[in-house]
């Protein structure tokens, strides 16, 4: 489904990405961990098309296509999806509207007709259930007073909505108390299927004791510099990433 | 040949023309404008640098040849056929003004409802209730401030004259067109007056559009009074044409515990300059002020706005936003004066824009003037581009470029014309701001005129 070939990445001429290599296929679930400043986040922007950095070398290849030549609402109705960080707020664009032009604009480009406001509002109370959002999105603003926890869950109640072939959640977790943090994973594992997948950024290895992960990469100073399954991340949890560290010094 | 300025050419014009101007006046009329004349003579035409008028240069539009009419000409035109500025579910009388003139052919000058209000022609209540004009007529304007104030006192010829009498409402809201058509370039001097008695509740909407693809310079007065605890609404949308030029002058005297919302929507129109005075002289009033413009091409609106506060426990709201597209221009020069009276004066005052090229060009001044030492008063003003943030996270969501800043645009517009407070006019505005975003709304929409093509 996505793969990342030595992908480097310049913000302001300095290297923020030193050569990414990176394949996930559909039904996996990869966890890139890290700490801070290694380019995690970078990297989640790269694939979702932000354009404050440079792409300086490799590529970025989805379902086939060089990712590079689509702008971020094209690869958004290709079935990328980015759960943001830190979701923006948006005062004046009501949620529904937002969320009903969103999904309608992905319909369009499958050529599917546009749904009915009734259609779309019972599709919202669906997938509300699905990931446990009891949260009231009428006659509110994008994101607008929205509570921390809220707004992560909101990020898990859009991927429900508009069911990407490939999510990449941008430190999810941060920030969520222990039933947000729930809510929020339950709604990730509903919506796991063999046909998509799941890329999850996070610097805590507590996010995965409810998303279990096929693959686990450490991301240090702008490379992948570990991969391993499940227990490499048990591993940072009990150790820090400092051995880490001194692994990639020890072998410069 | 001796080149004349400005100043030299109006005031030759009135002299030139005075008993035309003054044929059918009252004294009390003819004095103002004797007056007016006489203060335009002492301050004379505003030169660039003059601080208030540094980014508007109204001089070369002022200079340039137009025709001036001084009595209504016979033009023949079904305005119900012709034009309508509609607003779906709002029930209103609509008074029309063809080039400043009261249009209603055929039909009555001024209307007298049962309860005591009149409305109507202004040139009409001079004439029929003189000792009712005389009383308030000229009174707020100041000619000596303000040099259109004095042109216009000395030159308009009609306008709408409205009175709500002490305790009685306004059931309608008023909606007045002002229309320009004409053959040849024009200028149009007319003038409104509003007086609202004690109690009295009113809503005023003024539309302002052009009808023929001339050259059109307005430059309009409107004298605003609100009696004690009185309830006033009045909402300019202005949409001429963008080879026209437009002066407004409002100018609102509050009493004591009165409401006053006053905005201003501007789609189009070339040059454009509003200013607007509200004096609050009486405790316990209270004002806001709302204004947005969307501007692209060559277009330029400039928002002067000064707020006295005279008395204590008033309060005033300005809200403020400008979008600019293109090589457009725009100003903003806003006062907030609390007088030394004035204690618990709330005062607020936004001011923001957005730029969308890096061609277009907004002034933004604030000024604070505060003599009382018990006030509230902020102001915060601000020139930006949109949200490349929220930008991008809504064409994360899949939602297209253009679509999505048209979404952060509209939502720009909502926070002030979500002030607004007749809803049926909510909705209206926000379709026509949504349209003009689109650059789907040509000012002839509801004309049938079709002088563009």
């Amino acid at each position: 489904m996505l793969e990342i070939k030595d992908l480097k990445v310049n913000i302001e001429d300095k290297e923020i990405l030193s050569g990414i290599n990176l394949k996930v296929k559909a039904g996996e679930v990869h966890a890139i961990m890290g700490p801070n400043g290694s380019g995690k986040s970078t990297l989640a922007s790269a694939l979702a098309g932000r354009d404050y950095f440079d792409i300086t070398e490799g590529k970025i290849l989805y379902e086939g296509k060089d990712l590079s030549e689509l702008s971020p609402e094209d690869r958004a109705r290709e079935g990328i999806f980015l759960g943001f960080q830190y979701p923006v707020e948006i005062p004046g664009v009501s949620m529904v509207n937002f969320l009903r032009t969103s999904l309608n604009s992905m319909r369009e480009y499958r050529k599917q007709e546009a749904l009915s406001a009734g259609d779309f509002l019972k599709l919202m109370r669906e997938k509300k259930e699905v990931v446990e959002i009891d949260s009231d999105l009428t006659n509110r603003s994008v994101n607008e007073g929205f509570s921390g926890g809220e707004k992560k869950k909101n990020e898990i109640f859009q991927m429900a909505l508009l069911e990407p072939k490939l999510a990449i959640l941008d430190e999810t977790d941060s920030g969520l108390d222990i039933d947000a943090l729930r809510i929020v994973s339950n709604g990730v594992n509903n919506l796991r299927t063999p046909e998509n997948a799941t890329i999850i950024i996070t610097h805590y290895q507590r996010l995965l004791d409810y998303i279990v992960p096929d693959y686990v990469h450490v991301l240090y100073k702008g490379r992948i510099v570990k991969s391993g399954d499940k227990s490499l991340a048990k591993e940072l949890e009990e150790h820090g990433y400092d051995w880490i560290k001194q692994e990639v010094e020890a072998k410069v | 040949m001796e080149t004349l300025t400005t100043t030299d050419k109006y005031l030759d014009l009135f002299d030139e023309k005075q008993k035309e101007i003054t044929q059918f006046d009252a004294g009390f009329v003819t004095k103002l404008r004797e007056e007016a004349i006489a203060s335009f003579r002492e301050t004379g035409f505003p030169v660039r640098k003059e601080e208030r008028y540094k980014y508007t240069h109204l001089e070369p539009v002022f200079d340039g040849e137009l025709s001036f009419e001084f009595h209504p000409r016979d033009i023949r035109f079904d305005d119900q056929e012709l034009f309508r500025c509609d607003v779906p579910m709002l029930d209103a009388e609509v008074l029309t003004v063809l080039n400043g003139f009261f249009h209603n052919p055929g039909g009555e000058a001024l209307t007298q409802l049962e309860n005591g209000i009149i409305y109507g022609s202004l040139k009409e209540a001079i004439k029929t209730h003189p000792g009712l004009v005389e009383k308030y007529l000229g009174k707020n304007a100041q000619t000596a401030d303000e040099s259109f104030v004095a042109l216009n006192t000395a030159f308009s010829q009609d306008g709408i004259f409205l009175y709500v009498p002490k305790g009685a409402v306004m059931e309608k809201p008023i909606q007045i067109i002002h229309l320009l058509l004409s053959d040849k370039n024009q200028m149009v001097h007319h003038r409104n007056l509003f007086i609202l008695e004690e109690s009295a509740k009113a809503e005023v909407i003024i539309c302002d559009h052009t009808l023929s693809p001339q050259m059109f310079l307005t430059n309009s007065v409107t004298e605003v009074y609100t009696g004690a605890n009185a309830n006033l609404d009045l909402l300019r949308l202005q949409n001429e044409h963008n080879n026209s030029c437009q002066v407004t002058n409002t100018w609102i005297k509050q009493e004591r515990d009165s409401r006053c919302q006053h905005g201003t929507i501007t789609l189009h129109g070339g040059m454009v300059r509003n200013n607007l005075r509200i004096s609050m002289e009486g405790e316990g009033a209270e004002t806001s002020a709302l204004g947005l413009f969307l501007t692209d091409k060559m277009q330029h609106v400039d928002s002067y706005t000064v707020i006295e506060h005279h008395k204590p426990h008033c309060t005033s709201n300005q809200y403020y936003k400008g979008v600019l597209d293109d090589t457009s221009t725009g100003a903003f020069n806003g006062k907030i004066h609390v007088h030394p009276d004035a204690q618990q004066t709330e005062a607020f005052q936004t001011n923001n824009n957005i730029l969308l090229t890096d061609t277009a060009r907004m002034h933004t001044k604030p000024r604070l003037e505060i003599y009382a030492d018990d006030v509230k008063c902020s102001h915060g003003a601000t020139v930006g581009q949109l949200d490349t943030e929220a930008l991008f996270y809504l064409q994360s969501r899949g939602i297209p470029k253009d679509e999505s800043r048209l979404m952060l645009m509209d939502a720009f517009a909502w926070d002030v014309i979500s002030k607004i407070q007749q809803m049926a006019l909510v909705i209206r505005i926000k379709d026509l701001v949504g349209q003009r975003l689109r650059g789907e709304l040509s000012r002839c929409n509801n004309c049938a005129m079709h002088c563009d093509e």
